[in-house]
């Protein structure tokens, strides 16, 4: 590339779907850190912050939010067909997050009981994860986002290298961090079961882990099994109803759940 | 003012924080106004639907997530309902703690709004980025202060967006001493910031318009400015226990528009900081007052513009507030004995009842209420939640009535950002509202 070619900073746009907006906030909480994040790359829309818009393509858009109903998903279709690289940004977008709880009800019924008489102004379909409408080339997972974690995420996209969200539970981190283990306060945490990457964001501040980063890939069976038997967790479950605690685990998971057992 | 032989057709949508798609629609024919209106749909997300069958215990945190910028105001009307059913007396020390919480919502609430969201429109730029170039060293101490207020936040529940430790029963991590020391120093480290902040607010001009509606907001019997606890009152007389929500906010259905609206004692009713500030305002931080006498704001006043002057008058109110909290748990200590882990609640820690349960809670844009019923197992029957922005839709379509014939002469241009500045003064959930406008004039 010839020096005197003034090197173009990547467009970068901002769009949500059904979501709290939460994940978006935490580029705003950045601090000062956001205006160095402005320096190499030109935000061309962030309609949480900016009215300003964009009307050509995209380096790299960041998607946040799940997928709801049929003109979300066309919309989603559209800016995919103009972004090189799609972002999936927070639970909701990479995962369904807890949007997925209402694709255990009936959806008809759902509607019904939130709208009254009014539901059929609302189109509403079970709740998807963006990639299964389109294509998602990196996944930044957690409710919220973990600051670092997007931190280190954005600059492995703008170097074009792939981000590896880590595939150790929860625990991985927690032990580091020398939390005492949640089981030992009697509660049922979620943690074995989860992604790493929010450095033990929640049982930091002694509550337990819910899931939100979604499942480890492949979840250590025989340890899993160690703590279920050690901390009579299935007594546990029993007391409170299997129900209740198969909800616990399916918070933030049931969406891409629910619409595969669909498929099959 | 005449707006004889006057067309006009502005179609206004955008998106807002929770509350989904709102339109603006205006339609103006040889000077009749044929529509005026301002809807309000809320997403699809299902929340209150969602909520049933699932442990009380988990309500906080799934509420929380109906929004990212209120998700503390979410929490503590979540937990309060939780605990009012489940009849839970929350200890001093926690009572203490949550209304430390809520004033760190206000704070990081308001300042977004306040300086990022709304001065843009003073300063004639179309968002705060521009201004990093004309106003740097503004825009950094701004985003400097939000961090503060964050930092504050994270300090004492985890994070702001979702906090983790706030939890019906209590707090599962309480602040050390040293975690009080440094709220304490982040705070005081901004005060000349904010000083600076405030001289800045009082070059903002907003427009003349008056229109006296009814305002709704927590009233109480004591000297302390009521945001966490209190009865519902109104500028019009009335005052109800927050059982009583529903007697308040009457919501009802208009064929003209698929969002649901409210009213008390006349057509509509105002929520947020200029409500609290006209029912409440003698029981303000006498720095706050201070503020508001140099603002020459006073109550009542009825130009729901100034919403944005008593958020200011708020911030300090709320920096003050937080600072005396802070200050009182250094000097008595924080008893750890109170630390709490419930999750969902497998060791019974907290009994449980059928009962039902209302949280009625100030948070930064007007009186939020959650209501749950509940089994005897603690299992969510039914779930309502009124949000502010919800009941001030009705209020901002008759807004819109009185304002439009005032401004009808002006140009096209200038007509649309006073009609998103209306709008934005309620400050609806971030007010991502006007900065989203597709607004389309037709002549």
């Amino acid at each position: 590339m010839s020096k005197n070619k003034k090197i173009e900073k990547p467009k970068v746009a901002f769009f949500d779907f059904a979501c709290c907006e939460g994940c978006q906030l935490q580029i705003a909480n950045l601090g000062e850190t956001l205006l160095d994040l402005l320096g190499v790359v030109d935000v061309v829309e962030f309609r949480e912050v900016m009215s300003e818009k964009w009307d050509k393509n995209y380096d790299v858009v960041f998607i946040e939010g799940s997928i709801g109903d049929h003109h979300a998903e066309e919309r989603l279709k559209k800016i995919r067909s103009r972004a090189k690289i799609l972002v999936a940004y927070g639970s909701c977008a990479a995962l369904g997050g807890v949007n997925g709880m209402k694709n255990s009800f009936d959806i008809e019924e759902i509607r019904r009981y939130v709208y009254g008489d009014k539901a059929n102004y609302f189109d509403v379909k079970p709740t998807k994860a963006v990639d299964q409408v389109v294509k998602v080339n990196y996944y930044i997972y957690g409710c919220p986002v973990y600051i670092p974690e997007v931190v280190e995420a954005i600059k492995c996209i703008l170097r074009g290298v792939p981000y590896s969200v880590p595939d150790k539970p929860v625990c991985a981190e927690c032990k580091l961090n020398e939390n005492i283990c949640l089981y030992d306060k009697g509660v049922v945490c979620l943690g074995p079961w989860t992604k790493a990457g929010c450095n033990s964001w929640c049982p930091n501040n002694g509550n337990i882990c819910y899931g939100c980063r979604g499942l480890v890939s492949n979840p250590a069976k025989n340890q899993a099994n160690d703590i279920i038997k050690r901390y009579n967790v299935n007594e546990k479950i029993k007391e409170l109803g299997k129900e209740l605690m198969n909800k616990k685990f399916k918070m933030y998971n049931n969406a891409k759940e629910v619409l595969d057992e669909h498929k099959k | 003012m005449s707006i004889k032989n006057k067309d006009l057709d502005i179609k206004v949508e955008y998106v807002t924080r929770v509350e989904g798609h709102g339109n603006i629609v205006v339609n103006v024919k040889n000077g009749n106004i044929e529509k005026c209106e301002f809807h309000v749909v809320e997403t699809p997300r299902l929340f209150e639907g969602m909520l049933r069958g699932r442990s009380i215990f988990e309500a906080q945190h799934i509420t929380s997530r109906i929004c990212g910028i209120c998700s503390c105001g979410h929490s503590l009307a979540s937990i309060q309902a939780g605990e009012d059913a489940l009849g839970f007396k929350p200890s001093e020390q926690t009572i203490k703690l949550r209304k430390l919480l809520l004033d760190y919502e206000f704070l990081d609430s308001h300042l977004l709004h306040i300086y990022l969201l709304a001065a843009p429109d003073v300063l004639g730029v179309p968002s705060f980025v521009p201004l990093v170039k004309t106003h740097n060293s503004l825009v950094r101490k701004i985003l400097n202060m939000k961090k503060c207020f964050n930092d504050t936040c994270d300090i004492l529940v985890g994070r702001h967006v979702h906090p983790i430790s706030a939890i019906i029963g209590g707090f599962t991590k309480l602040p050390r001493p040293k975690d009080i020391d440094s709220m304490i120093d982040i705070l005081e480290g901004i005060r000349k910031d904010l000083d600076d902040l405030l001289d800045l607010a009082s070059k903002l001009k907003f427009p003349e318009f008056y229109r006296e509606t009814e305002y709704v907001a927590l009233v109480n019997d004591t000297d302390e400015y009521p945001l966490l606890e209190g009865d519902i009152g109104s500028s019009d007389g009335k005052r109800f226990n927050k059982k009583d929500y529903r007697l308040a906010t009457n919501e009802f259905v208009d064929p003209r528009s698929s969002a649901k609206f409210t009213k008390l004692s006349r057509e509509s009713y105002m929520v947020g900081a200029l409500a609290r500030f006209n029912l409440n305002s003698k029981k303000l931080h006498s720095k706050a007052k201070k503020v508001a006498k140099e603002l020459k704001f006073e109550a009542p006043n009825h130009n729901p513009f100034m919403n944005t002057v008593a958020q200011v008058v708020e911030l300090v109110h709320c920096y003050e507030h937080a600072l005396n909290i802070l200050k009182d748990l250094k000097k008595n200590g924080v008893d750890y004995s109170e630390e709490i882990v419930v999750g969902i609640n497998e060791k019974g820690v907290i009994p449980t009842r059928a009962e039902n349960g209302v949280g009625a809670v100030e948070v930064p844009r007007g009186i939020l209420f959650h209501n749950y019923e509940i089994d005897d197992r603690g299992i969510i029957q039914h779930a309502n939640c009124i949000i502010p922005t919800n009941q001030n839709i009705n209020n901002i379509e008759y807004d819109f009535i009185k304002f439009l014939p005032e401004i009808i002469n002006e140009p096209k241009d200038e007509i649309r950002l006073k009609l998103e500045m209306l709008v934005r003064a309620y400050d609806p959930c971030i007010s991502c509202s006007a900065h989203y406008l597709d607004v389309k004039f037709v002549d």
